[in-house]
């Protein structure tokens, strides 16, 4: 069984990912970096990442989230978090990154976000 | 009931596929000890975190080595001991994964969450070869004075099930 499924769909030029399992050590962090990678590398730089759905995240998820973002913000992106669970927040806090994302409770704001925002 | 009745020992291959083996025992046990929601969650999370440490950066993923887990209950705590059968490291010697020099770096907090959902932990050199981590987490209040039989007496009891696989409120 798959740990981690993604699906992609578009919102005003926005590629917001769906994300529902585990994003923990194997193939649940390594299918994110593939699917973030593959969008960076086509030419999107505006990315949600939808974790609604996500059940589980460890240290490799954690990390994982970081380094999308950082690869996303290189290539002169952003890449969103959106519906951030509270035990993710509670790593996230844990570990002071909570204020490197930034993270939305609802689409619209995500999107938003973006149309008032012009990536650094 | 005799200690032995308390103690729980398991091995695995070194593979992360078999640390879900692994956490399902310890919500297991997390559960028949009466551990709330949030900390069956977070122990299982440090115990998810010893063993894939000791997989990856014990072992390497060396097929020909094994990770021993031994789960002790007693009145007043969960013990949790994971050993590893490589080099062995120094703990100290890790970066700070809080020093802002640090902060975006892809790895290296799996040791800084154990030691915020646990009570103690602890890494030592096995006598033979290996690390050992040592983890405790004291069980509430509620239930230090008897050990449940089974995990349907304490579920009946606490009502408490595991819970791990959902992190959202």
């Amino acid at each position: 069984m798959t740990q981690l499924e993604i699906n992609e769909r578009r919102r005003d030029g926005i590629v917001i990912i769906d994300l529902t399992g585990k994003i923990i050590i194997g193939d649940g962090s390594r299918l994110l970096s593939a699917a973030v990678g593959r969008l960076i590398q086509s030419g999107e730089r505006r990315i949600i990442l939808n974790l609604a759905a996500v059940t589980s995240v460890d240290s490799s998820g954690i990390g994982e989230l970081v380094s999308r973002h950082t690869t996303t913000r290189n290539a002169g992106g952003r890449l969103v978090l959106l519906n951030l669970p509270r035990k993710i927040r509670d790593l996230l806090t844990v570990t002071r990154l909570v204020d490197i994302f930034e993270s939305y409770e609802d689409e619209e704001s995500a999107i938003s976000s973006f149309q008032s925002k012009i990536p650094a | 009931m005799t200690v032995a009745e308390n103690v729980v020992r398991l091995t695995i291959a070194s593979q992360l596929e078999f640390i879900d083996l692994v956490t399902s025992l310890t919500d297991n046990l997390t559960s028949i000890a009466g551990f709330d929601e949030d900390s069956v969650y977070w122990i299982n999370m440090a115990v998810r975190e010893s063993v894939a440490n000791a997989v990856e950066h014990g072992n390497r993923y060396d097929p020909n080595k094994a990770v021993d887990v031994t789960f002790v209950l007693s009145d007043e705590s969960l013990h949790v001991s994971v050993r590893d059968h490589g080099d062995g490291f120094d703990p100290s010697d890790l970066p700070d994964p809080l020093d802002p020099i640090n902060l975006l770096n892809p790895a290296g907090r799996g040791l800084l969450y154990m030691r915020t959902f646990m009570d103690e932990v602890e890494y030592q050199r096995h006598s033979e070869v290996g690390m050992v981590v040592n983890m405790s987490k004291k069980r509430p209040l509620k239930t230090v004075s008897a050990i449940p039989e089974s995990p349907e007496s304490a579920r009946k009891t606490e009502g408490v099930g595991p819970q791990h696989d959902t992190i959202g409120d």
